[in-house]
């Protein structure tokens, strides 16, 4: 156990021991070993997910061989699905896997069900009728599925997931929630018991910005009929004010003093009025809050009890977060001021528990099998929670999304060409039975081929003169490159797909919605909604 | 206008063995890049020309320096033998620790205390037939001009900061100029750097003396922020805070382990540090000290994931692959990269500076009072967000004789350079157009400031 902790502490830094818990007791498949498939599960294996299976019905052939890191040379002509599954295992002795020598459409012709049992599935290289089948069945599971491939120096990933909630974002950035705008009753009581007229000299430089502001924003509102600081004159006059209470030596010098200069600097982002964020607020009337049923995930139970907190609080504000960021104090006034947040924030969040404790009783689901552990959790992060909705690949290619109808018809052309172009590459292997470039002697015979199957899929996008702003270089690069895997740009995409995957398994970080190009051409990249 | 797509890498056509030599090419081998390498594209570099030679020319001829045999290292390698690089060097000074595993994949459990370099080529020549990758277990400042000399590109996958400044300044110093100034591109050896920290990392290319080094853009690596030392020793008040504590007093004061230095992988030392940590914090109130960020906190651990180590190195590798080929136009050429939310790539053109000391063939100016101690022109080069030294060595000629007038480095120079410290400028006998020569472990040959002197000026450049 020691040893594990030691060997993944680089990573359980940012996931923690419930995010590797997630991963350690997932189940991953694979479809088709394409070297970005074996680099995604290699990046898979590492960090030491539970188990995989690969699934994969060919044999191992020179090419292949040349460009995958997991496939022997010495093993051509044997299945890729074992070699591959052997080579992979030596990755990581915690992690279990097998492989299974049949094609992917007799699957899911003959056991269907085979699938059902996976955390996330992931398929390169596979297009047309079985794509869209296989998308279908796990749309319809909730299973998260990914599809990528990399072709030349473009990579193409697209996760396709009914609904993924997030309780765990890790925002970069995010305001503190310090409630100066709306300070509550033990705040109050702690910051009144203060006199900073009063103090020494060393104990009035060792008060915490907080109660600076708070002590401040008192004066102010005193001032102002009770109003905050809200127009940019107005908080430039409070910091004016804020500073007025420098200490000053015998000569009317302004001392030294850290936390009235950290005052001042936060200023800003103090004054951010305390609020329900509009994703949360989006995430309150979502129907699976408003109808919770024994069905429901608890999730959608916590959220239900959430909404039930804020509708009945006076402010109609989130629990508090109750963390503190650090600051110019001296201990004893930092820690009580922490203990204070943190003392509020348990409050609400026992307020919190019941609501959902009565949600739960409401719609039938039982009661008491949330944990305090996650419901802390959940509190900790109730103004970061996310839930994630794809477009189902079937949508997708029943009509295209305004963005990539968008991206097309604005002047500049962005990475999003590439997706455009893959699809016309779909056309032209459905009609000709190959991929474009495949073969040296048909390479730029192809061009004009592949340029046919653009023009009839912009054509069933009713834009067919979007066709002219897609120069020929685009179809060109298309088909110099011949579906070949470059094995840096694999590694790529086997990089980035194997991280959104971590993202689906722990439940923690944004994963992308719902498409990444990756042009490697230039180093560049984009996501786009498709 | 692209910076550097002037430049091209030039084979040397008459030693390419186009013929590829046949056991270790089994057919189909190298399918998938003669694609790119043998047909013409849009995309390419404009002298680009499609043909045979260059895949014998990569698998032959080209030779890689790869620096670091860690998280980067390790895919780089297999990237780069993947894509036809036969040729590398590789450096690393470490050796394998337990939690190298979760991303270092060319290791395993029963690696742990031997040499990264040596395990990584061993394995890389074991899995992928044909290559020939020479370890170096070693500090990239034991080799000089001459060993970096013989690379056509080289590749950093580093966790140090200074490590690759000193890199840079080295491939710098391999340029060469004729007499009227202009460089000749045949001396340019391409740098292509990658870093990883968490979610984040980046990878460049840096093309000496033709785009920005490095030192010409030192403010994108700000210096690591330190605790306040009134924090740690009289206010306390996160749990990181007491750790420094007995860190920086505690170990001193109770000698635990004897004269032993505090050793981070040590776990008893760790485990001392954090009981004396835990004790601290209860006397404050401060809660959270655990084991881990204890060792977090000593060792000034940065996480680290196999997927974005995977991506950075992957975009440096693909890099590489269109500068040796010219199969591609170079990416311009600085990536930033973040997948914590969504996946976020931008790429932009970071610019060469006209003042940069490394690059731009010109001695900075630096303007002090004749009062200034020297004191404070030592703390001005470490200070200064685009010099950034960490112990700086000066020496100068005063009348005609060559004087060392501070250098930490030497236990019996310090001694007798120290009281110059608290001596004016003028004192020291400098005037103003003085040349001062200064060396720093920041980079392998010494740099050239010129010191003005004047009343009005405080120390800016
Ligand atoms: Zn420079």
């Amino acid at each position: 156990m020691a040893n594990k902790q030691n060997k993944y502490d680089r990573q359980l830094r940012l996931w923690g021991d419930h995010g590797q818990w997630c991963l350690e007791n997932s189940k991953i498949c694979l479809v088709n070993v394409t070297a970005t498939g074996t680099e995604t599960l290699k990046n898979l294996i590492l960090p030491g997910i539970g188990s995989f299976v690969i699934v994969d019905k060919s044999r191992v052939n020179g090419e292949d061989a040349g460009s995958n890191f997991f496939l022997d040379p010495n093993a051509i002509g044997e299945s890729k699905a074992k070699v591959a599954t052997n080579l992979l295992l030596e990755l990581n002795p915690e992690v279990k896997g097998e492989y299974i020598e049949e094609d992917v459409a007799n699957i899911l012709e003959t056991n269907p069900h085979f699938f059902l049992s996976f955390t996330v599935v992931i398929a390169c290289n596979l297009y047309g009728e079985t794509l869209q089948k296989l998308a279908a069945l796990f749309w319809c599971n909730n299973i998260p599925f990914v599809t990528c491939k990399s072709f030349g120096f473009i990579g193409y990933l697209r996760l396709v997931i009914p609904e993924h909630c997030i309780i765990e974002s890790h925002p970069d950035n995010s305001h503190e929630d310090l409630r100066l705008d709306c300070p509550f009753e033990e705040l109050c009581a702690y910051a009144d018991t203060i006199d900073l007229d009063a103090m020494d000299k060393k104990d009035h430089s060792h008060t915490p910005y907080v109660i600076i502001l708070y002590k401040y924003l008192m004066e102010w509102k005193k001032a102002h009929s009770g109003a905050m600081p809200k127009t940019w004159k107005e908080k430039k006059e409070f910091k004016k004010l804020v500073m007025s209470g420098i200490r000053k030596n015998a000569d009317g010098v302004p001392e030294d003093e850290e936390n009235f200069d950290e005052a001042v600097k936060q200023v800003n982002s103090a004054l951010v009025p305390s609020c329900v964020p509009e994703k949360v607020q989006k995430i309150f009337n979502d129907p699976k809050c408003l109808q919770l049923t024994e069905e429901s995930t608890d999730f959608w139970m916590m959220v239900g009890g959430l909404r039930q907190f804020v509708s009945n609080s006076e402010n109609g504000l989130l629990p508090l977060r109750g963390s503190l960021p650090d600051m110019f104090s001296d201990s004893d006034k930092y820690i009580k001021l922490q203990n204070i947040y943190q003392g509020k924030a348990k409050q609400d969040m026992e307020a919190v528990t019941g609501h959902i404790s009565q949600v739960c009783t409401k719609s039938g689901c039982g009661n008491g099998k949330i944990s305090e552990k996650d419901i802390k959790r959940f509190c900790r992060n109730a103004h970061f929670l996310r839930v994630v909705r794809t477009r189902s690949l079937q949508s997708e290619y029943e009509s295209p999304s305004k963005s990539i109808m968008d991206s097309l018809t604005s002047d500049e052309i962005s990475d999003a060409v590439w997706y455009v172009l893959l699809r016309a590459v779909e056309r032209f292997q459905s009609t000709n039975g190959r991929l474009p470039g495949m073969n040296n002697a048909e390479w730029e015979s192809d061009v004009n081929r592949l340029k046919n199957c653009l023009y009839d899929l912009l054509k069933s996008w009713d834009i067919p003169g979007a066709v002219e702003a897609i120069s020929d270089d685009f179809l060109q690069e298309m088909c110099r490159c011949g579906s070949s895997e470059i094995h840096s740009v694999a590694s790529y995409m086997g990089g980035v797909t194997s991280h959104e995957v971590v993202k689906l398994i722990t439940a923690q970080y944004i994963p992308i919605c719902n498409s990444y190009i990756y042009n490697g051409y230039k180093s560049t990249s984009v996501t786009i909604d498709i | 206008m692209l910076q550097g797509l002037d430049y091209c890498l030039k084979m040397e056509v008459d030693n390419v063995v186009s013929t590829v030599r046949e056991p270790l090419n089994w057919s189909g081998r190298w399918n998938h890049i003669q694609k790119v390498l043998e047909r013409s594209g849009p995309f390419a570099h404009p002298d680009f020309e499609p043909s045979p030679d260059i895949l014998g020319f990569l698998l032959n001829n080209c030779k890689l320096l790869v620096i670091g045999a860690g998280g980067l290292g390790c895919e780089l390698l297999k990237n780069l033998t993947l894509t036809g690089f036969r040729h590398i060097d590789v450096i690393d000074m470490d050796t394998i620790d337990l939690s190298n595993l979760n991303r270092q994949f060319l290791f395993r459990q029963n690696d742990i205390g031997k040499a990264k370099a040596t395990v990584a080529s061993d394995f890389i020549n074991n899995r992928v037939k044909g290559a020939e990758v020479v370890p170096h277990f070693c500090k990239i400042q034991d080799y000089d001009a001459s060993f970096y000399k013989q690379f056509h590109i080289v590749v950093c996958g580093l966790d140090s900061i200074v490590a690759r400044r000193w890199i840079n300044g080295m491939l710098i110093s391999l340029l060469e100029y004729d007499e009227d100034g202009n460089l000749d591109q045949t001396s340019v050896i391409p740098m292509v750097d990658g870093g990883t920290e968490g979610f984040k990392g980046n990878a460049r290319i840096i093309l000496p003396g033709l785009s920005a080094c490095m030192e010409c853009t030192l403010d994108l690596y700000p210096p690591q922020v330190n605790f306040p030392m009134c924090t740690i020793a009289h206010t306390p008040r996160q749990p990181e805070h007491c750790v420094e504590y007995v860190k920086v007093f505690g170990w001193e004061k109770e000698k635990p382990f004897g004269d032993a230095p505090i050793d981070g992988d040590n776990p008893e030392h760790i485990k001392w540090i954090c009981g004396s940590a835990c004790e601290r914090a209860e006397q404050f109130g401060i809660q959270g000290v655990t084991y881990r960020l204890t060792q977090g906190v000593i060792k000034r651990i940065i996480p680290a994931v196999a997927s974005t180590n995977a991506v950075i190195a992957a975009a440096c590798s693909t890099e590489v692959f269109k500068l040796a080929s010219s199969c591609g136009a170079p990416m311009n050429n600085y990536m930033v990269f973040n997948d914590a939310d969504g996946v976020y790539t931008y790429t932009f053109e970071a610019e060469k500076s006209e003042t940069c000391v490394a690059c731009s063939q010109k001695p900075k100016t630096i303007h002090f009072k004749p009062t200034s101690q020297l004191r404070e022109l030592i703390e001005f080069l470490c200070q200064d967000s685009m010099l950034q030294m960490k112990s700086p060595g000066i020496t100068t000629t005063v009348n005609g004789n060559s004087k060392t007038l501070f250098m930490k480095s030497i236990p019996s120079i310090e001694r007798a350079t120290r009281p110059n410290l608290s001596k004016s400028l003028a004192d020291l006998g400098l005037s103003s157009g003085q040349e001062l020569i200064v060396a720093d472990v920041t980079t392998p040959n010494s740099l050239i400031f010129i010191l003005k002197l004047s009343d009005q000026c405080s120390a800016e450049t």
